[in-house]
């Protein structure tokens, strides 16, 4: 079927491996989402806090520099779990805000085009197809969150030497499993929006409503009655609990309230967060159900019965 | 006529001899969304090299398509491509097919040169060979010299063209063509069906046209299925059908017309009388037209009117609706 041949011929050359079509999708993908300007301009944005994070390690180590600017290393921020669990939450944020701009058209549009039936009737599942399509938001959350995040343990280490390395090696496990947890989290949410709202600034709207919505109402149950329980409907405080735990901080009591009676006999009360099987077991719940709707919804055709 | 109660339970098949193995074999394939049975125990063997789809709205047509290709499982029965099964070897199946589906399908913002690469890199194809095979599908359709333009900005034509160009990258056996000439202008439309044509010509592949539009499907196809109420109304092959009604003639006669049929049978022609004064006459080889004016002199017949009757796509697609199942 050459170009001056003008005839219909069949393709006799080798094929690229089953296993690795899932990729094909990511890479055509990102070529597109770079091509405006505002994203990428907002992703270099994203990269801010790790240079600080990196400035600040670097000082910790560099006794000079300290001198030069009258800093006493003590009086610098501690470069242990709470230092990077901090950068991984601030990162965190700004992958949900990436998440939000590139997760939602990334089904919505191939629904709205009628373009499933071209993906699903070739060698191609639709499995891989909802893997292709995460795969473009977890390898752009991945630049952003652990990846970094792990270079800067490997710089702290470097600097450090090797004893802090091995005796500090269950940040890097913290860092990766948090970090894997999180961005799949958002790819998640956003496929299945995106899945079931064929329109872009609807399912956006749906991903920031969904977030957001459930931590309002979770504040006002808490403080109706005095728990810290209903962050169980709080993805972000889900999140937070369970890194929290994978850095070693996690506290049940998150707060105590003083709380008088009608005898002005005030008694502390504390509040307490769901103990983190609990925050796993709901994070595992979430998942579940997103990839239940998405089963539901990825088919080439819907048929009306 | 009443619908039998019934479909045959032999398979359907056309009146020819084959060697070759069928592209598709239908085996009591039955296909129900909820309560609603849409394809009800479709039999047969399809081997042509092009294989017309007929059928009224909402007989069937898209939904068996859509079966073969895997998007909606068999309630019952099975069919096979090439000798996969559909249930069990899907991915091999679409290894080998290309489908054009009938609605307007396309991935947005993207160049038809970029979608047509990332629809053959899809079928399996390294990136430069789908990306070689892209321009060579999209300059073979013939929107060579607006590949680099954006699918959105595309007529209701092009974007037709664009659909068969992704269909046919990757070089399929199997072209599944779902209504191609939807919404197309004449010029288009022989575009289209010239493109069909030499598709099929060409050898490399066997091609499932689905239309409602008969003379699409007479322009392109040589076998016929006809589809009715989710059954099979007709399986046949079009060019053994009208030359087997080749020598099939109207007449119209005044005068004796016993003598003259009696005549006629000497003669060892097959006649049937269609009304007074009406006859249809299969000739036999060797007879002649010119045998039939030198009887009627012979006979003091007066020949009105005469004329060839053939049976078109559409005589047999009215029978069809008409008869029922099971052939003509």
């Amino acid at each position: 079927m050459a170009v001056y041949e003008q005839t219909y011929k069949p393709y006799t050359g080798r094929l690229t491996p089953e296993w690795s079509r899932f990729l094909i999708i990511p890479r055509h993908a990102l070529r597109g989402v770079f091509n405006s300007k505002l994203f990428t301009a907002f992703y270099v944005i994203c990269f801010i806090p790790l240079l600080v994070e990196a400035v600040l390690i670097y000082l910790h180590h560099n006794i000079t520099a300290l001198a030069i600017m009258n800093l006493n290393a003590r009086e610098l921020i501690p470069i242990d779990g709470s230092f990077f669990q901090y950068f991984v939450n601030i990162q965190g944020g700004f992958a949900f805000f990436v998440a939000l701009l590139i997760g939602p058209p990334l089904v919505s549009r191939d629904l709205r085009n009628n373009a499933l039936p071209l993906y699903l009737c070739r060698p191609f599942s639709r499995t891989e197809y909802v893997m292709g399509k995460m795969s473009v938001l977890l390898i752009l959350l991945s630049w952003i969150t652990w990846v970094p995040q792990l270079l800067m343990f490997l710089f702290q280490s470097y600097l450090e030497g090797f004893a802090w390395f091995r005796s500090n090696l269950w940040i890097a496990s913290a860092i990766l499993i948090g970090g894997i947890v999180w961005i799949l989290l958002l790819a998640l949410l956003s496929q299945t929006l995106s899945a079931l709202l064929k329109w872009r600034i609807i399912a956006s709207g749906a991903m920031l409503g969904l977030v957001f919505i459930p931590s309002v109402f979770a504040e006002v149950v808490n403080f109706i009655f005095r728990t810290h329980w209903a962050h169980i409907i709080s993805l972000f405080s889900l999140m937070g609990n369970v890194t929290a735990g994978l850095f070693g901080t996690f506290d049940r009591v998150s707060g105590r309230m003083q709380v008088s009676d009608f005898n002005d006999t005030v008694t502390e009360v504390l509040l307490l967060e769901p103990p983190l099987w609990c925050s796993w077991a709901a994070l595992f719940l979430f998942c579940a159900v997103c990839l239940a709707l998405l089963a539901w919804k990825v088919k080439a055709y819907e048929v009306v019965k | 006529m009443a619908l039998p109660a019934s479909v045959p339970e032999e398979p359907i098949k056309p009146q020819m001899a084959h060697v070759e193995p069928p592209v598709i074999d239908l085996h009591g394939l039955s296909v129900s969304f909820g309560q609603r049975q849409i394809l009800k125990n479709l039999r047969g063997d399809l081997r042509g090299k092009a294989i017309g789809l007929l059928g009224p709205n909402g007989a069937g047509k898209t939904t068996l398509i859509h079966t073969l290709l895997g998007f909606h499982p068999p309630s019952a029965g099975t069919a096979q491509i090439f000798g996969f099964d559909i249930a069990d070897q899907a991915k091999q199946i679409r290894e080998l097919i290309g489908y054009m589906p009938e609605r307007d399908s396309f991935i947005a913002k993207m160049s038809a040169v970029h979608f047509v690469r990332l629809m053959g890199e899809l079928s399996g194809l390294p990136s430069e060979a789908a990306l070689e095979r892209a321009h060579e599908a999209l300059f073979y359709v013939g929107l060579g010299e607006a590949r680099y333009r954006r699918l959105e900005t595309y007529s209701l034509g092009m974007k037709q063209l664009a659909k068969l160009a992704q269909a046919i990258v990757h070089g399929p056996k199997l072209i599944f063509l779902d209504e191609p000439t939807n919404g197309l202008d004449p010029p288009a439309r022989l575009r289209m069906i010239k493109l069909i044509r030499e598709i099929r010509d060409s050898g490399h592949a066997h091609i499932v046209l689905s239309s409602h539009l008969l003379l699409d499907v007479e322009e392109c196809c040589d076998e016929i299925l006809i589809l009715r109420d989710g059954q099979i109304a007709v399986y046949c092959n079009l060019e053994e059908e009208r030359k087997s009604n080749r020598k099939f003639l109207m007449l119209e006669t005044r005068g004796d017309q016993e003598k003259f049929i009696k005549a006629l049978a000497k003669l060892g022609c097959e006649y049937a009388l269609s009304g007074d004064h009406r006859l249809k006459i299969v000739l036999q080889e060797g007879i002649e037209v010119r045998d039939l004016y030198r009887l009627a002199d012979e006979e003091q017949v007066q020949l009105r009117r005469l004329s060839y009757k053939r049976d078109s796509l559409e005589d047999i697609f009215l029978k069809a609706m008409e008869n029922g199942y099971g052939g003509l």
